[in-house]
């Protein structure tokens, strides 16, 4: 995630959902994954906004991107220095606004968050479940999280919502579960990934994979984590999402110190924020997960399924979807958007969409703008007045 | 609604499946869709323009008319609409062949540059015309191909296109008798309906 402000909790806004309390679900029921594999019992970590109606129709499942989890806005602790990553759009009067709204929001299987993953305890071999852990599609992602939906009694979303990987789990859901998607928001999102972008995940891999303190992903049993590479993960991910743009004017050519140090220490800002975000990400995100989530990534191609007609693959989905994507993005660019958009019409799906002007790149789906807020909000206050929500508190 | 909208309004057939180029707020394709059971979608590429639409529930697509209607299919919807943005392409006469690529019938409507208002601006006061269906400044207009009703007739003629409808509007009001029988010089909106030749 990239910086957002930092709010301590005691100066937060009247439109902050406030302290919340995580919580799990547990699952006895073997879930089938799309490697052939089965995981025989899991939880998953998720926390919830606002209020669940009497008729149980105003839920918001939040569907979150790469290295996302569940905790999307507001403040564990008085002591938070930030709020969840999607605080700028989650809460009373935002785009998804929690007077209205309940909103769910999990951390996915696989992932390091308190969702079974790889950090997680094996049952059938009382380790770790390391690189054990079997490989998890978008497609498992979207089966778990209907599960979700049935263990809170949940039988239709009012809205599905997702940036970047979280869009694609929204495009999956109205594939695999249309009946039970009343709207689909996907932001900054792709159909598929480019080669460049799964060459820039691969990337990402090798970096961890080849640091020595990996140990084929058993790290744990060696009390190390592989710092070094996952900090190289992390710089060149957040390479791309980022404009050229963006780094120019937030870090131009700017030097730490007034002189050339003619050395490798760091000399330019734009090296000691990569290094910066780097580090921080090293110690709070967990190696095999990374992995996981970008084979996640790569894997991902509904089209596939219909011999490479996206329209046809799409064609199961009922509900209207909102797409948006930034003009800055290099990662998900909006051609890749507008992609989907096409196919959508050909499947003759009500589909809008929008390409927001912004300079911030892949992240600008993160942050506040005001065109963006003006259209996510326009599309949750119709979804609001369609399915004849009212204020619940 | 404005004139030239409601006109077409009564154009559009029960159930239509449509395309409103330059769709504006989708005042037209909420209505239609709202009376008429018409699906379909509106291209626009101003913000506040989307933003309504959405706010609507009108399925709209950003989108710069300029680059042409490449991605939408051959004869795939009964009618292409575009109200008051033909002057404004860089190419008008290819966005045409372009409509009647994807609809069999097309509704088109534009300021008539001969309206008499027009002229006196321009034949006896000597200045680019202003006007209500005007309104720019010669140096900010997004007009850059200004027509006529003539022009747009002989343009069809060209092209081997069948007039199946015109009507003209004044102000907020269709066009009264005058207009009829000179549209060219009492019409200040000019509103036709054309079709391919049949093969």
């Amino acid at each position: 995630m990239p910086d957002s402000d930092t709010l301590a909790f005691a100066d937060r806004p009247a439109d902050s959902v406030g302290l919340v309390t995580p919580h799990i679900a547990q699952f006895d029921t073997p879930l089938a994954l799309a490697c052939g594999k089965v995981l025989p019992e899991y939880e998953l970590i998720y926390e919830t906004y606002g209020t669940l109606n009497a008729e149980r129709s105003n839920a918001v499942l939040i569907c979150h991107a790469l290295s996302g989890h569940h905790h999307a806005a507001g403040y564990h602790s008085p002591a938070d220095r930030k709020p969840g990553w999607w605080d700028a759009h989650i809460g009373p009067g935002k785009p998804i606004d929690t007077n209205r709204f309940f909103v769910v929001s999990l951390n996915n299987l696989g992932g390091c968050h308190g969702s079974t993953g790889p950090v997680s305890h094996n049952p059938e071999t009382g380790r770790q479940w390391g690189p054990d852990f079997p490989m998890v599609t978008v497609s498992d992602w979207v089966a778990s999280q209907a599960r979700l939906a049935d263990h809170l009694g949940i039988e239709r979303w009012a809205a599905a919502v997702g940036g970047s990987l979280g869009g694609m789990q929204v495009l999956q859901w109205t594939i695999t579960y249309p009946e039970r998607v009343a709207n689909a928001v996907v932001i900054a999102a792709t159909p598929r990934l480019s080669a460049q972008n799964i060459a820039f995940n691969e990337v990402a891999r090798q970096a961890i994979r080849s640091d020595p303190e990996f140990f084929g992903g058993w790290y744990a049993e060696h009390d190390t984590v592989p710092k070094r590479g996952l900090k190289l993960a992390r710089m060149v991910g957040h390479i791309t999402y980022l404009s050229e743009d963006a780094m120019g004017s937030k870090f131009g050519r700017d030097l730490r110190s007034e002189d050339l140090s003619f050395g490798f220490d760091v000399e330019f800002q734009v090296e000691s924020y990569l290094r910066y975000q780097g580090d921080t990400f090293s110690t709070a995100f967990d190696a095999n997960t990374y992995l996981l989530m970008t084979k996640a990534l790569d894997y991902f191609d509904p089209a596939a399924a219909a011999d490479g007609d996206l329209a046809q693959a799409l064609a199961p989905a009922q509900c209207p979807f909102l797409i948006v994507s930034f003009t800055t993005d290099w990662r998900f660019p909006p051609a890749r958007s507008r992609e989907l958009v096409d196919a959508l019409v050909r499947a003759g799906k009500a589909v809008s969409y929008a390409n927001i002007e912004s300079p911030h790149g892949h992240d600008a789906f993160l942050l506040p703008e005001p065109r963006y807020e003006a259209l996510f909000s326009a599309f949750m206050n119709r979804t609001a007045r369609e399915l004849g929500l009212e204020e619940t508190r | 609604m404005r004139a030239d909208l409601e006109l077409i309004y009564d154009w559009v057939p029960q159930g239509a499946h449509v395309l409103d180029l330059a769709c504006g707020d989708g005042a037209l394709l909420e209505s239609l869709a709202r009376d008429k059971n018409v699906t379909g979608y509106g291209l626009e590429i101003d913000p506040q323009g989307i933003t309504q639409c959405v706010a609507r529930g009108v399925s709209v697509i950003e989108h710069n008319l300029d680059d042409g209607l490449g991605s939408f299919g051959d004869r795939s919807y009964d009618q292409v609409i575009m109200t008051q943005a033909l002057q404004a392409l860089r190419r008008p006469d290819r966005m045409l062949d372009e409509m009647l690529r994807v609809a069999d019938e097309g509704i088109i409507t534009f300021p008539n540059f001969a309206y008499w208002r027009h002229r006196v601006y321009l034949g006896l006061r000597g200045y680019m015309p202003v006007s209500k269906s005007l309104p720019h400044a010669w140096y900010d207009t997004p007009n850059i191909h200004l027509s006529t009703f003539n022009d747009f007739e002989q343009l069809c003629r060209e092209k081997g296109l069948v007039i199946v409808d015109r009507a003209v509007g004044v102000g907020e009001r269709r066009g009264h008798w005058t207009s009829k029988w000179w549209p060219n010089l009492f019409g200040e909106i000019a509103i036709f309906r054309v079709r391919r030749r049949e093969r």
